[in-house]
């Protein structure tokens, strides 16, 4: 039999129609709602007198306006009606919801793997590009606009033209320092924004391979900055192990013979992909964002590029409207880059080993006197997790505001954004103008490299802290 | 949906690439539950000065470009977030049709959905589009689906490739779910199977 790859093997267990000149109808397993993208699929519903087909396959969370301070007083009305807006929807449509109330809260990408809801070898959609992210298991999961958002509530499928497989190889030990973050920012600065469109990514490799569950989860996270419909791992020993105990899955009566099925998954041997890409992640280094793209990345020991030395004429006004808008001089080192703010958390890196992997390194150091740090926990679980193992006092000692869960400033929709010109050294996806805040500067990095950050008051390579974090 | 027709207009050029869906439109105007009266919010931070004047540099606050159904931009349009906002921002500011050399994929399906038709053309093409409609005050693209040509008031003429599927259901302005549910007997029976 032909090999097969992950993808291949999801997609055709998937497929409910297919007919020659038309996407193929494709099962989803598991929807993911949140409360920005969904109320106008809901009112689309009642309009056209549809149900949820399957609410046992809808599961939804606030996430993205919730206030991380006083989460019971949401100050903005419009933030408070759309929060309400869900709840009230839920209700009517009779889906499970994790609100604001519930321990188990927290950004849909975080709380989706921590309950066992994301499983290997599912298809799962939600109106949100970092859907991603549930790759890492083993799944096939990509975002998706509201109307389809409606047309999964309304089928439970979705109409999909089937995109092109990449594999994305990464081999060697990565050295200290260097995280999982910096392998998909030094990744996108290689394939650059739009390097995977069209395609699905699959990262293998030894590199990939030894990483943790969540590591594996930053890397899938960000692949539709790369422009890659979906990212994804094939499931191992790891996955499984990461599996076993979540509360969704420990209580599967077939548990054992699923675990079978889903190691199965994983890429044949010899499987052809359309596209491959190998990268050594012996060279990488820490990475650093200096501009307003993802692509726009570099190692911390390197200097802001000068347009001068681009022929291209799109890509040298793209470098320079970048430096103009982040307020850099071309040539300056990355390490003479001040930072106003540090902001750990998102669903790209607010989960426990992040915060834990941050938390070695401001042990026994304060935030720069410059400096405004916070810490927002990707989900309450997390924040709980946390709290046990007391990081949060590493936090607060050295200066760190610690917070309740939620989006966040990744994308600045809640009160916590930057004030115009103010610089961030985060640990989020995008650093596009505007994104935390208007006239807001991102520059995006690990969540290691930003503790770093906090501590000097400007980007500071991490390999300098004379610190053990272990497999982070 | 409304029906797709054929348009005819000066396109407006915004030379930019990597136009991402923060700045179609900008996060806190994300938080309205209807799906009208984004067009106010299109390109915000860039149409506005922080006073909440109009920036009468940015080109699209030009006269000549006032009134334009189709949009230029340089390649990787729509890049980001999902939101289906940035759609109907662009769609409700009047824009019906965007050329470019490459989309985003979310953003790309959305337009779909929006009764706008993305449209990806060489770099040299769009270089003769971006050029002419700065030079030529008379300067007119025609966008004519149903034929399939994109073709101006000189003398370009362009052979559109786009899915035959979604064509049709922009020229007949298709229900997706509607079109979805006389399928929902083959939903019902994977269902079905996959129990067993």
């Amino acid at each position: 039999m032909r090999p097969k790859t992950l993808f291949d093997k999801i997609w055709e267990t998937h497929i409910v129609h297919e007919e020659a000149g038309k996407p193929t109808l494709l099962y989803i397993d598991l929807h993911l709602v949140h409360e920005v993208t969904s109320p106008q699929a809901f009112e689309g519903l009642r309009e056209a007198k549809r149900k949820i087909r399957r609410t046992d396959k809808t599961f939804a969370t606030m996430d993205h306006n919730v206030p991380t301070i006083d989460r019971n007083n949401i100050k903005d009305p419009i933030s408070a009606q759309q929060i309400e807006t869900l709840e009230k929807n839920c209700k009517e449509f009779g889906i499970e919801l994790f609100d604001l109330a519930s321990p188990y809260q927290g950004i849909v990408h975080v709380i989706g793997p921590e309950q066992g809801l994301t499983k290997p070898g599912s298809t799962i959609v939600c109106g949100d590009s970092h859907t991603s992210t549930h790759g890492a298991f083993g799944a096939l999961a990509f975002g998706i606009g509201t109307s389809e958002v409606e047309h999964v509530m309304s089928t439970q499928c979705l109409w999909q033209n089937k995109p092109k497989t990449f594999e994305v190889q990464v081999n060697g030990k990565r050295p200290k320092g260097v995280t999982a973050k910096d392998i998909i920012l030094s990744i996108i600065g290689e394939i650059g924004t739009a390097g995977a469109t069209g395609y699905v990514i699959e990262y293998t490799g030894e590199t990939i391979r030894n990483l943790s569950m969540e590591q594996r989860m930053t890397i899938c996270n960000m692949s539709i900055e790369g422009g890659a419909r979906a990212g994804m791992i094939s499931p191992d020993e790891i996955t499984l192990n990461y599996l076993r105990d979540k509360p969704r899955i420990k209580t599967l009566n077939n548990l054992d013979s699923l675990m079978d099925d889903w190691i199965k998954l994983a890429s044949d041997e010899g499987a052809l992909f359309d596209e491959t890409l190998k990268l050594d992640a012996t060279k990488i280094a820490p990475q650093v964002s200096w501009g307003t793209s993802p692509g726009m990345v570099t190692g911390i020991n390197n200097k802001v590029p000068n347009p001068k030395n681009f022929e291209d004429p799109v890509k040298r006004k793209s470098i320079e409207d970048a430096l103009a808008y982040m307020g850099l001089q071309a040539d300056t080192s990355i390490e003479d880059i001040k930072i106003d703010t540090v902001f750990i958390g998102s669903c790209t890196n607010g989960r426990i080993e992040d915060l834990i992997a941050a938390s070695k390194i401001i042990k026994g150091n304060k935030v720069s006197s410059k400096v405004k740090a916070i810490v927002v926990p990707g989900s309450q679980v997390v924040k709980y997790q946390a709290e046990k193992l007391g990081i949060d006092k590493i936090f607060k000692d050295a200066g760190f505001e610690w917070r309740e869960s939620g989006c966040s400033m990744c994308l600045a929709m809640n009160p916590d954004k930057l004030s115009p010109g103010e610089r961030a050294a985060s640990t989020s996806n995008r650093n596009f103008e505007g994104r935390q805040g208007k006239g807001g500067r991102t520059h995006l990095v690990s969540p290691t490299m930003a503790a770093a950050a906090a501590i000097n008051g400007r980007f500071t390579d991490v390999r300098s802290f004379d610190v053990d974090l272990g497999e982070y | 949906m409304e029906k797709f027709q054929t348009v005819i207009s000066r396109p407006a050029p915004l030379d930019s690439s990597n136009v991402d869906t923060d700045q179609i439109i900008p996060k806190q105007f994300l938080k309205r539950i209807e799906r009208t009266g984004f067009g106010q919010f299109l390109f915000f931070d860039w149409r506005f000065n922080d006073d909440g004047s109009i920036n009468e540099k940015f080109i699209l606050n030009e006269k000549r470009f006032e009134d334009s159904e189709i949009l230029l931009s340089q390649e990787n349009f729509g890049c980001g977030s999902s939101r289906e906002h940035a759609p109907w921002a662009l769609r409700d500011y009047g824009f019906k049709v965007i050329i470019s050399t490459s989309f985003a994929d979310i953003l790309f399906n959305n337009c779909f959905k929006n009764c706008i038709l993305p449209i990806v053309i060489t770099e040299e093409k769009l270089d003769y589009l971006f050029k002419s409609t700065l030079e030529f005050e008379d300067y007119q693209v025609k966008v004519d689906l149903e034929n399939l040509i994109l073709s101006d008031n000189k003398n370009f003429t362009e052979k559109l490739d786009i899915d035959p599927y979604r064509r049709k259901c922009l020229l007949e302005g298709l229900d997706d779910i509607a079109l979805t549910l006389i399928h929902e007997d083959k939903i019902t029976l994977y269902e079905k199977a996959s129990i067993e």
